[in-house]
């Protein structure tokens, strides 16, 4: 019995139910104690203040908003090639969650680049390719909502993704081209690498592992919801027949 | 509440403003689940 | 296929009552973007070879509704799915008319509105060139769009909000190229990103295109 088997609707609905409350609980835990740590318990930085705490916010939602399309394009592919309604509704589910993330990450982007650069906003790659991913998840979500029939909805949001997957790629090296072709390399990244010491990297892991968990939840949780209203479909269609 | 000095505005409202967006997006997952199920026990019955 | 493409051409042209509508919206992008920002020359030069391609752009974006439209609504895309001819090359026709009534006309009109802002015999060539090579790739990626949309009622901003970011670096490598060459740096290399851009999408787009009509009519 392979992985796959989960496939089967059914059999998703009776193993998520299992799970959901474990993972829920988890979250709110791991998440609780990385946020209390990074907030009370860490002294501040020399060169930031305490601004640097937003970084527990930052870092987790950016990695979150850009593994959710991964999320989705995987899920995707299994749509297209194997044709199972749970992937394809897995997908759907996990759009609004990356939407969410991907603006908490640019709005605690922006602030945060308030107290480190002066602005609220820079045109450089990084703060412009996450814009432009919003832009991305908007047309996926937009299109999900515009189609009637789930499986030609299924079909045309994978196609999306699929093709969307290698221009949001693409995007990001012309992007990145774009903001420093004619300057020196201005690149205002607030790349945890650079500024983290120990202190800090230990609740930031913690608040990463925390965020990875909420995905899980919400995802789980939204496709059972999807599950359910695929079923509502069925039945009515069936009924009006 | 340590002393987060001059940072203390620009903080506070990142926080409150991230935790509040996943409060959001988790509720209305809860909620929209609540509904379809009602939903879908209503189609059931008849 | 040549009726095809004699068809589609016909279509664009009467739609536009004989006069390339991608043409007469390019020129009014023209007109209202000084209008918006100023009269200052040497801003409105600056921001030149952005403007021209982003009116290129939405010019080309905005007339890729009807590809489908009229095929659909009375039944002959069906047709045109199982016709002996493969239905890929069917769309990179479409695609091809669709460029000939809106990008070509573009990247032939563009330079000479460059000579309107004092541009040098280099920078023109570019502004061209660019113009050229790119519109194809906004043409197919647009005609992909339609493609993801046809039959949808949601109103005309559907298509442009799900294809803009995927105009993205054709956008940026052939506004740069243009930037480069009025600066007098090479060029080659933004442009041939830019034109393998246009050739990917060229070779490899109708098949998803195909893909995506089959699945809207299902």
């Amino acid at each position: 019995m392979s992985f796959w088997k989960f496939s089967n609707p059914n059999n998703f609905m009776t193993l998520s139910e299992k799970i959901l409350p474990i993972i829920s609980v988890s979250t709110i835990l791991t998440l609780t104690t990385g946020l209390y740590w990074g907030f009370f318990l860490t002294p501040e930085d020399y060169q930031q203040g305490n601004s640097v705490k937003i970084i527990f916010l930052h870092v987790p939602s950016a990695l979150i908003a850009i593994n959710t399309w991964f999320v989705m394009l995987v899920s995707s592919i299994i749509w297209l090639i194997r044709r199972h309604h749970v992937s394809a509704l897995i997908a759907k589910a996990a759009a609004p969650i990356g939407i969410t993330m991907t603006i908490i990450a640019i709005i605690t982007g922006m602030i945060w680049g308030q107290q480190m650069w002066g602005t609220y906003w820079a045109w450089d790659p990084r703060l412009t390719s996450f814009f432009l991913l919003l832009m991305f998840y908007i047309g996926y979500q937009t299109l999900w909502s515009a189609v009637e029939k789930p499986d030609s909805a299924a079909e045309l949001t994978s196609i999306l993704c699929v093709v969307g997957t290698v221009f949001a790629v693409l995007s990001r090296y012309a992007v990145n081209f774009w903001s420093q072709g004619l300057h020196q390399g201005a690149s205002l990244s607030l790349d945890k690498e650079e500024h983290i010491h120990n202190a800090f990297s230990n609740p930031l892991y913690i608040c990463m592992a925390g965020f990875i968990l909420l995905f899980l939840t919400l995802v789980i949780l939204r496709t059972r919801t999807e599950i359910l209203k695929r079923k509502i479909f069925i039945l009515l269609d069936h009924k009006g027949r | 509440m340590p002393e987060l000095g001059q940072y203390a505005i620009p903080v506070l409202f990142a926080y409150s403003i991230s935790l509040l967006l996943i409060a959001a997006i988790t509720l209305v997952s809860y909620i929209q689940y609540k509904s379809v199920m009602r939903k879908l026990q209503k189609i059931e019955e008849d | 296929m040549i009726s095809i493409l004699k068809r589609d051409i016909l279509l664009s042209v009467r739609s536009g009552t004989g006069f390339s509508l991608s043409l007469s919206f390019f020129l009014l992008m023209i007109i209202f973007a000084p209008l918006a920002i100023g009269p200052d020359d040497l801003l409105l030069k600056k921001i030149a070879p952005g403007i021209l391609w982003l009116s290129a752009l939405l010019s080309c974006l905005l007339s890729i509704d009807h590809i489908f439209q009229s095929d659909f609504e009375d039944g002959s895309l069906e047709a045109l799915i199982i016709a002996p001819i493969p239905l890929e090359s069917t769309i990179l026709i479409k695609t091809f008319a669709h460029w000939v009534t809106s990008g070509l006309l573009v990247a032939l009109i563009a330079p000479l509105i460059g000579v309107l802002y004092n541009f040098d015999f280099n920078s023109l060539l570019w502004i061209f060139l660019s113009l050229l090579v790119g519109t194809p790739g906004l043409s197919m990626i647009g005609v992909f769009g339609a493609s993801l949309t046809i039959g949808l009622k949601k109103g005309g901003l559907l298509l442009p909000v799900l294809i803009m970011p995927f105009y993205t670096p054709t956008l940026i490598f052939g506004s740069q190229t243009i930037m480069r060459a009025v600066d007098g740096l090479e060029v080659t290399s933004t442009f041939l990103l830019m034109a393998g851009i246009t050739a990917l999408v060229i070779a490899l787009m109708p098949f998803a295109a195909t893909k995506a009509v089959k699945a809207s009519l299902k």
